[in-house]
């Protein structure tokens, strides 16, 4: 192993233990030996000393919705690509999800991702499970098997299962494994063919909109049914306020219950579409200003437990065609530290509750040790300059697409090191500038 | 308001020598780009055009020598012969391209093609594609001008632009009337570009459908909404009707019914003799065509002494013509 290492002088903000202190960490053997306010006591001569210059020090993000190219689709972006983006991002583990060629719905296919992930990413790569054979949403795939093989949790990807009774039963085979499911969703028939928000700005547009009840209806139902199961259930994506106040009152009832939201939902609105801009296009689809501040509400009163990017590569091929014909999704990793910390910036939010949707919560949710700084714990975190000035720039992305919703987005805060069970994995004053 | 603008026009013309300014605009997307001034040029323009289509020898020089592409990647006949005759009366040569959509890579189809029609150095396309938006990307991939022929529900600006010169050819004036645009607002592109243009031009705009056809939001694109015939029709001075597409009802068993039955439909929303009594006396009935004659209208009233349904075809060559003249002749030399 390495040398120990001491990252001194930093802003250390770990919301597991809901602190925020100048301090240091000792890391040894990829895991935290000690951390302390001021300067580590009887610090080991011969660790390597590293000062963070009063820069942030978090424990490493936890994206929950990631899509990747492989297998099946590696153009667009394979583990390897993925996990260097992730690595940029501050992102030091990703749930991949199922939507792959073929879908992730079997032990074996479980076991291709953990190996390959071992042996080409530098983050850690948690692969969750297709909750029905070939997301076809018929019958349920073989949940334990699945979760003996390595599968963090189980999701339909970006399918959202219909039939209230095949929910039913894969909520209580779930529960009897105790694997968690995030489930994305969208009512099928209320969505159609509507391909964004609902609303004057679709019609002006000539555009099919999708109303807010299409993500209503089946979160309520959903959530009738994990209460009826006990299953450990995460509404995968919500986007508008009529969730969050179904979300506000259900979770009352049940711990068991969570919720994320998409950075781009929390940071974008309809409006950006502008003029059929593809790369806009999402699902669920960017809704008015209106829901975007109360899914920030959300956000500060813990209705809305987690962050993620969304992270969803999509070619040229599939994005660069009129808006009702391209491809939904928009990747995200690279830039969902910096988005997130626009809500700061602005005062929506506070540093803590960004950095809690970020690590903490995903992490009990999936039931994980990493997502905290403290003692034993694996070594996963980041070092950011919270005011560091830098614009999206589409030729310097690491993902292998380059349809981010913040092309050129001028942002103010960087990840500038990545740690993965202690090593560097990402160091921004290596990055060769792009002139 | 309305002295204002003609005030303003007029002075435009004086400065260029009694000539229409030169159209500020390398493409015709949408009416959502134009302004008051624009549309009022493109009419004067247009005004000029229709002698020449009533005389004996029709054609004009201008556009000699300019290519003009006609590409539609939905079918129709009346649309693309009107651009057709436009351009080959302005002595354009015209090439007509019927690209079938019913291929699975639409998209790529599109882009594709702009690309390689763009590599036969046209001087204008004219395009339809199914697609909202689809004609802006086409836009931005080729170095001529561009005409939106119509792009799934959002806009299809020459159609409202014939319907104005329509308008003003029987009232002498647009501002200040009241019309009443009738049927599937939520579907049409011919609503979306006429409450555009209409509002641009101080009109009193209604729209007439029941809720189910009328998309959210309408409530701002139009002066007043109504769900009754008779209610909104009241003083109308014009009565454009829109095609109810009930065809793609049976073609499609995967969507909803558009309404439960054309009986109903016509009993409620179609224009009858009884319907139009409650529009102003010598208010004229519209409609953009093909007609569905006992579905959205009674035929006595589409071949009646109100409708002006076949004017508006032939104020539609007069007003491509225009058009075409002023994208190519931007330099100055176009017909008066």
């Amino acid at each position: 192993m390495n040398k120990p290492l001491i990252i001194r002088n930093a802003r250390i903000v770990d919301p597991a233990s809901n602190t925020d202190q100048i301090g240091a960490l000792y890391v040894k053997n990829g895991t935290i030996e000690d951390i302390a306010s001021g300067e580590i006591p009887g610090m080991p001569h011969d660790a390597q000393v590293m000062d963070a210059k009063g820069h942030l020090l978090s424990p490493g993000l936890i994206d929950m919705r990631v899509f990747t190219g492989e297998p099946g689709h590696e153009y667009r972006e394979t583990l390897a690509s993925a996990s260097k983006a992730a690595a940029t991002g501050g992102v030091t583990s990703f749930v991949c999800m199922p939507d792959t060629l073929p879908a992730i719905d079997d032990g074996a296919l479980v076991d291709f991702i953990i190996r390959r992930a071992q042996t080409d990413c530098c983050i850690n790569v948690l692969p969750s499970a297709a909750i029905t054979k070939g997301l076809k949403g018929k019958e349920i795939s073989e949940f334990g098997l699945l979760k003996q093989a390595g599968a963090i949790c189980l999701s339909e990807g970006r399918n959202s299962i219909q039939s209230s009774a095949l929910l039913r039963q894969a909520f209580t085979y779930a529960a009897n494994f105790d694997l968690p499911i995030a489930h994305h969703i969208s009512d099928a028939g209320l969505t159609g063919e509507g391909v964004m928000n609902a609303g004057l700005f679709a019609t002006t547009l000539g555009l099919k909109g999708i109303p807010r009840e299409a993500e209503t209806i089946p979160l309520s139902r959903d959530l009738q049914l994990a209460m009826m199961t006990g299953v450990r259930y995460h509404a995968a994506q919500v986007s508008c306020g009529t969730s969050i106040e179904i979300l506000a009152r259900e979770k009352q009832k049940s711990p068991t219950i969570s919720a994320g939201a998409s950075i781009n939902n929390l940071a974008l609105n309809e409006l950006d579409v502008g003029q059929y801009r593809t790369f806009f296009k999402l699902a669920p689809p960017l809704r008015s200003e209106d829901d975007r501040h109360a899914l920030i509400a959300g956000l500060n009163a813990g209705t809305v437990d987690t962050i993620h990017s969304g992270h969803d590569p999509q070619d040229v091929e599939v994005k660069r065609r009129p808006f009702a014909e391209a491809a939904s999704g928009a990747i995200g990793l690279e830039t969902l530290f910096s988005a997130a910390l626009r809500l700061v910036h602005s005062q929506d939010t506070d540093l803590m509750t960004i950095l809690r949707a970020m690590t903490a919560r995903p992490a009990q949710i999936l039931g994980l040790d990493t997502g905290k700084l403290s003692k034993g714990a694996p070594a996963d975190f980041f070092i950011a300059d919270l005011d560091y000035p830098w614009v999206v720039d589409e030729a310097s992305l690491k993902s292998r697409s380059n349809n981010t919703a913040f092309e050129d987005a001028r942002f103010s805060g960087k990840v500038m090191r990545t740690f993965v069970a202690g090593q560097l994995v990402f160091d921004h004053h290596n990055e060769v500038p792009i002139v | 308001m309305s002295e204002q603008k003609t005030h303003l026009s007029t002075a435009i013309r004086a400065e260029n020598n009694g000539a229409n300014p030169p159209f500020p605009h390398t493409h015709l997307l949408g009416i959502s780009q134009l302004n008051q001034y624009d549309i009022e040029n493109l009419l004067n323009r247009s005004d000029a055009m229709v002698p020449i289509s009533r005389q004996p020898k029709k054609t004009l020089p201008t556009l000699a020598g300019k290519t003009q592409i006609n590409l539609f990647f939905e079918n129709s006949t009346r649309t693309q012969a009107s651009f057709e005759i436009a351009g080959k009366r302005l002595g354009a040569t015209v090439v007509n391209m019927s690209v079938n959509t019913s291929s699975v890579a639409k998209g790529e189809t599109l882009i594709d093609t702009a690309t390689t029609l763009n590599a036969m150095q046209p001087d204008v396309i004219v395009v339809r594609h199914p697609s909202a938006g689809a004609v802006e990307l086409l836009s931005q991939k080729v170095g001529c001008s561009v005409i939106n022929a119509g792009d799934g529900a959002h806009e299809h600006p020459t159609q409202a632009l014939l319907d104005a010169l329509t308008i003003r050819h029987h009232k002498q004036r647009i501002s200040g009337l009241t019309v009443a645009i009738c049927g599937d607002i939520a579907n049409s592109r011919v609503a979306r570009s006429n409450l555009l243009l209409l509002g641009a031009m101080n009109v009193r705009t209604r729209v007439i459908a029941p809720k189910t056809l009328l998309p959210s939001g309408i409530e701002n694109l139009a002066t007043e909404v109504f769900t009754s015939m008779e209610d909104g029709l009241k003083d109308a001075d014009v009565v454009m009707m829109l095609r109810l597409q009930h065809e793609r009802q049976s073609a499609n068993s995967s969507k909803l019914p558009i309404t439960p039955s054309i009986r109903e439909y016509y009993r409620f929303y179609g224009l009858d003799a009884d319907k139009l009594s409650y529009a102003k006396p010598d208010a004229i009935v519209m409609h953009p065509g093909p007609m569905n004659r006992g579905v959205e209208i009674d035929p006595a009233i589409a071949d009646g002494p109100r409708s002006v349904i076949t004017e508006q075809v032939e104020m539609g060559v007069a007003v491509r013509m225009a058009i075409l003249d002023s994208l190519l002749n931007r330099g100055g030399k176009s017909i008066e």
